[in-house]
C-alpha cells in the first residue's frame, strides 16, 4: 500500500477534473456527490495508509513514492515524489478528515448559490494543492501546494467577486501572502545556492536535512528565518496577519476549512517538518515563539470588541495560531501540530456553527442583532458549545490537553514571557468566545419579528457533520493525554521518529507538582474569562457600555484593530500606488508603449509593403526565384574561388 | 535483388500495394458511405507502415547497390510522414465529403506522395533523390487542384506546377554538375571523391551543383525568395491538401536536404554558412511580416508556414548535432500544429462559405468551448509558448544557434518569434474576447475529425511535456546518418 500514497492525492484531483470539465450538465446533487466522495476515498486510503504505517517498527516509519523526475536542469534534480510519516500523515488525516466533513455540510449550505459547481471545484482543487503540500517530499513540490493553496484561497475569498468587499478580500489575501512566498523561496535559493557548493543539488528533505551540518549557523538563521517571513504570511502572524478577518468575505465553508482548518496551519506544518534546520537556529526559534505568543496575545484583544460573528472566530484564529508557533518556536513540535489537530476540529466546527447561524439570519452576521439562538437551534449551539469548551480549555476537552501542552512547554523550557502572553491570552479567549456565546445564543431575541420567524435549525446534511466535528473536539485530546494526568502520551512518542532533532528528551523530568500548578492557573485564568463575560454580558449589561466609555482610548484602538490597516495602507499600499501610477503614465505610456507602438506600426507597415511584391503573377514569382537563384549561384562561385 | 532488399522496401510496398488498390475501389465507390470507407482503409495502410517500420529498428541497411538506406534517420522520418498520413486523413474524411471531392484518386494520390516522401528521405543517390522529389510533387500538383469548380483550387494547382517545373529544372541540373564534376551519383562515392582530393584541385562546377540543388531545396521549403508560390498555392488547394503538403513536403525536402549536405558536402559547410544564414533570416523576417497583415487564417498559416521553414533553416546554418536534430523534432512538432490547426479550419468550412478569415473565429470560444481551446493550444505551440511542442522545437533550435556562437542568428530568429506572437495570438483573442457579427453556423464534428483533433493536440501537448524521449530518438537518428 505505501506505494500508493499518491492516491490520497490523486482522489481530490479527479473530483476537480470531473467536475470541472463535465460539470456543467450534472445536477447539483452529483456534484456534490462526486465532490464529497472524491475527499472521503482520499480520506479513507489516508485512514488506510495510517494503520499500515503503524504496523511498522516506529524507527521505520518513513516511506517515499517516486511517481516520475520532474526538473532536471543540469545536476539540480526534483521528483514528484510523496513522503509518509508519523508528521504527514496526522496531517494527511487531520485534512481529509475535515475537509471531508465541510464536504458534506457544504452540499446544504452552497446549495441555492448559483456557483454551485464553481464552488466545489475550487474546493476539490484546494484539497489536492492540500496533500500536494503536506505529503510533498521535497521543499520545490511543497511549493506547489503552497502556491496552489494560496490560488484556491484567493479564488474562493473573492467567490462571490460581484460584491466589491469579496473581491478586495481576495486581493489583499493574494497580495500579503505574495510577501511571505517572497520569503519562502528566498529560503529555498539560500538553500539551493549554499548546499550546491558542497555539490549537493537537491531539495528533498531527507537531503537537506541530512546535510544540514553543513550549513553554518549564520547561513541556518538566514534560512529558517526566511521559511518563516512565508509562515507568517499563510499562517496570519504578525506582521502579515491582516488578510485573514477580511478573508472571511468568502462563503462560511472556506472559512472553516482554508481560514481555519487546514491551509492556515501550513506554515506551522512547514516549521514542523523542517525541525532539524530550526533545531540547529536558536534565534530563529526564539523569534517563533515571540510572534507566536505576541499574536496570539494581540488578536485575542481584537477579538474582545468585535461585533461580528466570523470576525471574532478570525481573530480567534490568528491567535489559536499563534498558540501553535508558541508551541513549535520553543522546541515542542508535537505539541504544536497536536494543537494544530484539534484546533481544526473545534475550529471548523465553530465555523460550521457561525454558518448555520448566517443562514437562520438571513446573512446577518452582527451578534447585537441576535440573542436567544439557543432555543431556535438546538443542535447548532450544543455542537457549538462543545467546540466553545474545546478552545477555552476546559478540562476533559480537546482544547485543553493541547493548549496546556504548549503553556506548559514553553514554562518549562523557560520561556517565562511567552508562558505568560499564552496564559494571559488564554484568559482573554475564554472571555471573548464566552461574550460571542452569550451575546448571540444566550439573552432575548433582539432581531426583527420577520426574521425570528425565519429562524430555523439547518438541515440534516449539515448539522451532521457538526455532530461528528464536535465529538472530535472533545474526545481528540485523548490521544495526547500528558503522563502527569495518567496518560502516556502516546501523540508525541508518535512523532519521536520524525522530531529526533528537537531537543525535548535533553530536559530534566520535570515536578509533577509544578506540572499541575501550571495546569491549574490556565483552568483558573479560563473560569475567570467566563466568570467576566457572565457577568457583563448576562449579569450586568450596562457594565461593558460603561467600561467602553470609562476607557475611550483603550476601546476605540482595539474597536479599529490598532488602526493597522489604516497604517499599512498609509506606508505601504499608497506609495506603492503612487511609484505605480509614476512607472504607469510616465514611464510606461511615455516611453515604453510609445515606442512598442512604433515598432508596430513599423512591422506592419513592411508587412504591407512586403505584400505588394506578392502579385499573384506567376512571371513575377519566376522572376523572383530567377533573381534569388542568381544571387545564390554568384554567391557559391565566388566561394569557389577560395 | 534478394528478399533482404525487397524487405527494405516493404513500406513503400505497402503503400504502393494499398495507393493502388484503393484507385480500383474508388472506381466503384461513389456515395458517402464508399467515400468514408477509402478513407479507412487509406488508414488502414497507415497503420501497416507503421508497424512494418519496427522491422527496421536497430539497422542500418542499405539496398539496391546505394540506392536507398534504411537507417535510423529515415525511420524517423517515416514516422513523422506516418503521423501526417493519419492526421490527414483522419481529418480528410468529413472535408471530401463536404467539398465532394472524388475520393478514390484523392486518397491514392495521398499515398502515392508518400513514396516519394519516404524516399527522398531515405535515398543515398542523386538520381534517386530527383526521382522520389518528382514522385513526391508530381501527386501533389494534381491534389492542389481538387476542388475543380474552385478557381482558387485550379488556379493553385496551375502555379505550383508551372514554378515546380522550373524548380526541378535548376535541382536536376545541379545534381548533374555534381555527377559532372565528380563522376558518381551514389552519396558515398561523391563523398569519397571530395574527401580524396584537395579543394583547390576540385571543379568549380561542384559550388555551381550546389547553387542550384540550393535553389530547389528552397523552393520546396518555401524558402525566401523561392516561397512567392506558397501563400496562393496553400491559400487555394483543399485545405486537407495544404495541411498534407505544408508539412509532409516540407519534412520530405528537409529530410533529404540534412542527408545530402551534412554526409555528401559537409566539407563545403563553411561556403553555405553565409548564404544560408541570409536565406534563413530573410525567410523568417518576410514571413512573419507578412503573415501579421492577413486577414484570412488560411493565408496567415502559409506564410506562418514560410516563417517555421526559417526557424528550421535557423538549425541547419547552426549545423551543429544538436541543431540538426533539433531540425527532425521541430518538423514533427510542427506536424501536430499544423495540421490541427488545420483540421479545425476544415471543420468550419462549408460548402459555398469556407469560413476562413478572421471575422469567422469571432466568439468561436463561447459556442464551441473545447475546438476554440485547441485551437488555442495550437497558436500557442506555434507561437512558441510553453508548455507546447512548438516552444520546446524552438527553444532547440535557437540554443543550437547559440552554441555555434550564432548569436544574432538567435536573436534575430526570438525577435521573429516575438513577431509572429500577435498574429498568432490575434486569432486567439478573436475567438474569446470578440462579439460574432453574424450568428457562428452549426458545425459538424465527425468522429474521424475528432480523433484528428484530439491525437494532435495530444502530440503539441505530450512534445512540449515531455520531450525528452524524441529528443533522444532526433538525436540517435542524426547520428545514424553520418
Amino acid at each position: 500500500m505505501m506505494s500508493h500514497i499518491w492516491l490520497i492525492p490523486f482522489f481530490p484531483m479527479v473530483g476537480f477534473l470531473i467536475n470541472g470539465l463535465l460539470g456543467v450538465r450534472f445536477k447539483r446533487s452529483w456534484i456534490h456527490v462526486i465532490a464529497a466522495s472524491a475527499i472521503g476515498l482520499s480520506f479513507l486510503t489516508t485512514i488506510i495508509l495510517f494503520v499500515d504505517l503503524m504496523k511498522v517498527a516506529p524507527e521505520a516509519r518513513h516511506f517515499e513514492d517516486v511517481l516520475f523526475n520532474w526538473i532536471v536542469a543540469g545536476k539540480f534534480k526534483a521528483q514528484v515524489a510523496f513522503l509518509i510519516d508519523p508528521l504527514s500523515i496526522v496531517m494527511a488525516l487531520v485534512v481529509t478528515g475535515v475537509s471531508f466533513m465541510i464536504h458534506i455540510y457544504s452540499g446544504g449550505y452552497m446549495e441555492d448559490d448559483p456557483g454551485f459547481r464553481r464552488f466545489f471545484v475550487y474546493l476539490n482543487l484546494f484539497v489536492f494543492s492540500m496533500l500536494i503540500l503536506i505529503l510533498a517530499n521535497n521543499f520545490l513540490l511543497m511549493f506547489v501546494g503552497w502556491e496552489g493553496v494560496g490560488l484556491c484561497s484567493y479564488l474562493l475569498i473573492g467567490f462571490w467577486f460581484e460584491k466589491d468587499s469579496a473581491a478586495n478580500a481576495g486581493k489583499k489575501a493574494f497580495v500579503v501572502n505574495r510577501i511571505g512566498d517572497f520569503g519562502f523561496v528566498l529560503g529555498l535559493f539560500l538553500i539551493v545556492a549554499t548546499l550546491s557548493q558542497h555539490g549537493i543539488w537537491s531539495l528533498d528533505f531527507d537531503v537537506v536535512f541530512k546535510n544540514a551540518p553543513l550549513f553554518s549557523t549564520t547561513t541556518v538563521t538566514a534560512i529558517t528565518l526566511l521559511l518563516f517571513v512565508g509562515a507568517t504570511g499563510k499562517s496570519a502572524q504578525i506582521p502579515l496577519y491582516v488578510w485573514l478577518p477580511d478573508a472571511m468575505e468568502g462563503p462560511t465553508p472556506v472559512s472553516s476549512l482554508i481560514h481555519a482548518a487546514t491551509m492556515v496551519t501550513a506554515g506551522v506544518y512547514m516549521i514542523a517538518r523542517c525541525n532539524v534546520l530550526y533545531s540547529m537556529a536558536p534565534v530563529s526559534l526564539e523569534v517563533v515563539a515571540v510572534i507566536g505568543a505576541l499574536t496570539a496575545f494581540y488578536a485575542a484583544t481584537m477579538a474582545l470588541v468585535n461585533n461580528d460573528f466570523k470576525r471574532i472566530l478570525a481573530y480567534s484564529t490568528v491567535s489559536q495560531l499563534g498558540y501553535m508557533f508558541m508551541g513549535v518556536g520553543v522546541g515542542a513540535y508535537s505539541a504544536g501540530i497536536f494543537h494544530l489537530m484539534t484546533h481544526a476540529f473545534f475550529k471548523g466546527l465553530l465555523f460550521l456553527a457561525s454558518g448555520c447561524v448566517m443562514h437562520a439570519m438571513a446573512g446577518e452576521l452582527d451578534i447585537r442583532k441576535m440573542g436567544g439562538l439557543k432555543k431556535f437551534m438546538p443542535v447548532t449551539f450544543w455542537t457549538y458549545m462543545m467546540a466553545t469548551l474545546a478552545i477555552c480549555g476546559i478540562p476533559g476537552f480537546s482544547g485543553f490537553f493541547s493548549k496546556d501542552e504548549i503553556l506548559w512547554q514553553s514554562f518549562h523550557r523557560g520561556h517565562i514571557v511567552v508562558w505568560l502572553l499564552g496564559t494571559v491570552a488564554a484568559g482573554l479567549t475564554a472571555f471573548y468566545m464566552f461574550r460571542l456565546t452569550f451575546v448571540a445564543f444566550f439573552g432575548k431575541p433582539r432581531m426583527d419579528d420577520e426574521l425570528k420567524h425565519h429562524l430555523h435549525e439547518a438541515p440534516k446534511v449539515m448539522t451532521y457533520p457538526m455532530i461528528v466535528l464536535a465529538i472530535a473536539s472533545v474526545v481528540g485530546g485523548y490521544i495526547g493525554v500528558p503522563e502527569v494526568l495518567g496518560g502516556s502520551n502516546r501523540f508525541e512518542k508518535f512523532f519521536e521518529p520524525v522530531f529526533t532533532g528537537g531537543a525535548a528528551h535533553a530536559l530534566a523530568h520535570a515536578s509533577a507538582s509544578v506540572e499541575f500548578l501550571m495546569m491549574g492557573i490556565s483552568v483558573a485564568v479560563a473560569v475567570i474569562g467566563i466568570i467576566v463575560a457572565y457577568l457583563f454580558y448576562i449579569k450586568n449589561p450596562e457594565l461593558p457600555v460603561r467600561l467602553a466609555n470609562g476607557m475611550k482610548g483603550l476601546y476605540t484602538l482595539l474597536y479599529n484593530k490598532y488602526f493597522v490597516d489604516e497604517i499599512y495602507n498609509s506606508l505601504f499600499v499608497q506609495g506603492t500606488k503612487d511609484f505605480a501610477t509614476f512607472l504607469w503614465q510616465k514611464v510606461d505610456v511615455g516611453i515604453v508603449d510609445a515606442a512598442v507602438n512604433g515598432v508596430a506600426s513599423l512591422v506592419e507597415w513592411s508587412g504591407g509593403m512586403i505584400r505588394k511584391l506578392q502579385t499573384g503573377y506567376v512571371q513575377t514569382y519566376a522572376f523572383s526565384i530567377l533573381v534569388g537563384g542568381v544571387v545564390v549561384f554568384v554567391y557559391f562561385f565566388w566561394e569557389s574561388l577560395f | 535483388m534478394n528478399l533482404n532488399q525487397i524487405m527494405t522496401l516493404l513500406p513503400l510496398i505497402i503503400l504502393a500495394s494499398f495507393a493502388m488498390g484503393i484507385l480500383l475501389i474508388g472506381a466503384f465507390a461513389k456515395n458517402a458511405k464508399g467515400t468514408s470507407t477509402i478513407g479507412y482503409i487509406a488508414l488502414a495502410s497507415m497503420v501497416f507502415v507503421f508497424l512494418s517500420l519496427f522491422l527496421f529498428v536497430g539497422k542500418g541497411k542499405m539496398a539496391f547497390g546505394s540506392m536507398m538506406r534504411m537507417d535510423v534517420y529515415s525511420i524517423f522520418f517515416n514516422l513523422v510522414f506516418v503521423v501526417i498520413g493519419v492526421l490527414t486523413i483522419l481529418a480528410s474524411i468529413s472535408y471530401v465529403k463536404i467539398t465532394g471531392i472524388h475520393s478514390g484518386e484523392y486518397y491514392a494520390l495521398i499515398l502515392f506522395s508518400m513514396i516519394g516522401m519516404m524516399l527522398m528521405a531515405s535515398s543515398t543517390n542523386l538520381v534517386m533523390l530527383f526521382i522520389s522529389l518528382e514522385m513526391m510533387s508530381i501527386p501533389i500538383y494534381i491534389m492542389a487542384g481538387f476542388l475543380r469548380n474552385d478557381d482558387r483550387s485550379i488556379e493553385a494547382s496551375m502555379k505550383y506546377f508551372l514554378l515546380g517545373a522550373f524548380a526541378s529544372g535548376f535541382f536536376l541540373y545541379g545534381l548533374t554538375l555534381i555527377y559532372i564534376s565528380t563522376g558518381a551519383t551514389s552519396y558515398q562515392a561523391i563523398a569519397n571523391f571530395i574527401a580524396g582530393t584537395q579543394r583547390w584541385n576540385l571543379s568549380k562546377l561542384i559550388w555551381v551543383g550546389i547553387a542550384f540543388i540550393t535553389i530547389g531545396f528552397g523552393f520546396k521549403v518555401a524558402a525566401f525568395p523561392f516561397h512567392a508560390w506558397t501563400p496562393d498555392v496553400y491559400e487555394g488547394a483543399p485545405t486537407s491538401v495544404t495541411a498534407y503538403m505544408a508539412t509532409g513536403v516540407k519534412a520530405a525536402a528537409f529530410a533529404a536536404l540534412v542527408r545530402i549536405f551534412f554526409s555528401v558536402f559537409s566539407p563545403f559547410q563553411h561556403d553555405w554558412t553565409s548564404i544560408m544564414w541570409l536565406i534563413a533570416v530573410l525567410t523568417m523576417t518576410v514571413g512573419n511580416f507578412t503573415a501579421l497583415v492577413q486577414k484570412n487564417v488560411k493565408r496567415m498559416l502559409a506564410y506562418s508556414s514560410i516563417a517555421h521553414a526559417g526557424y528550421l533553416l535557423v538549425a541547419f546554418v547552426a549545423g551543429n548535432a544538436m541543431g540538426r536534430s533539433s531540425i527532425l523534432f521541430y518538423l514533427l512538432a510542427y506536424a501536430f500544429m499544423n495540421i490541427g490547426a488545420f483540421t479545425i479550419l476544415m471543420v468550419m468550412a462549408k460548402k459555398n462559405d469556407y469560413h476562413e478569415d478572421l471575422d469567422s473565429f469571432a466568439g468561436l470560444g463561447f459556442k464551441y468551448p473545447l475546438t476554440a481551446l485547441a485551437m488555442s493550444v495550437f497558436m500557442f505551440s506555434m507561437a512558441g509558448i510553453p508548455p507546447t511542442a512548438g516552444f520546446i522545437g524552438k527553444f532547440y533550435i535557437f540554443s543550437a544557434a547559440v552554441k555555434s556562437h550564432d548569436y544574432w542568428l538567435a536573436v534575430i530568429g526570438v525577435l521573429n518569434s516575438a513577431v509572429s506572437v500577435y498574429y498568432y495570438l490575434r486569432v486567439v483573442v478573436y475567438m474569446y474576447f470578440k462579439e460574432p457579427e453574424e450568428e457562428i453556423p452549426t458545425y459538424r464534428f465527425s468522429a474521424p475529425t475528432v480523433f484528428s483533433i484530439v491525437l494532435a493536440v495530444w502530440g503539441v501537448l505530450q512534445l512540449g511535456i515531455l520531450p525528452g524521449d524524441i529528443l533522444n530518438i532526433a538525436r540517435h537518428s542524426i547520428m545514424a546518418l553520418m
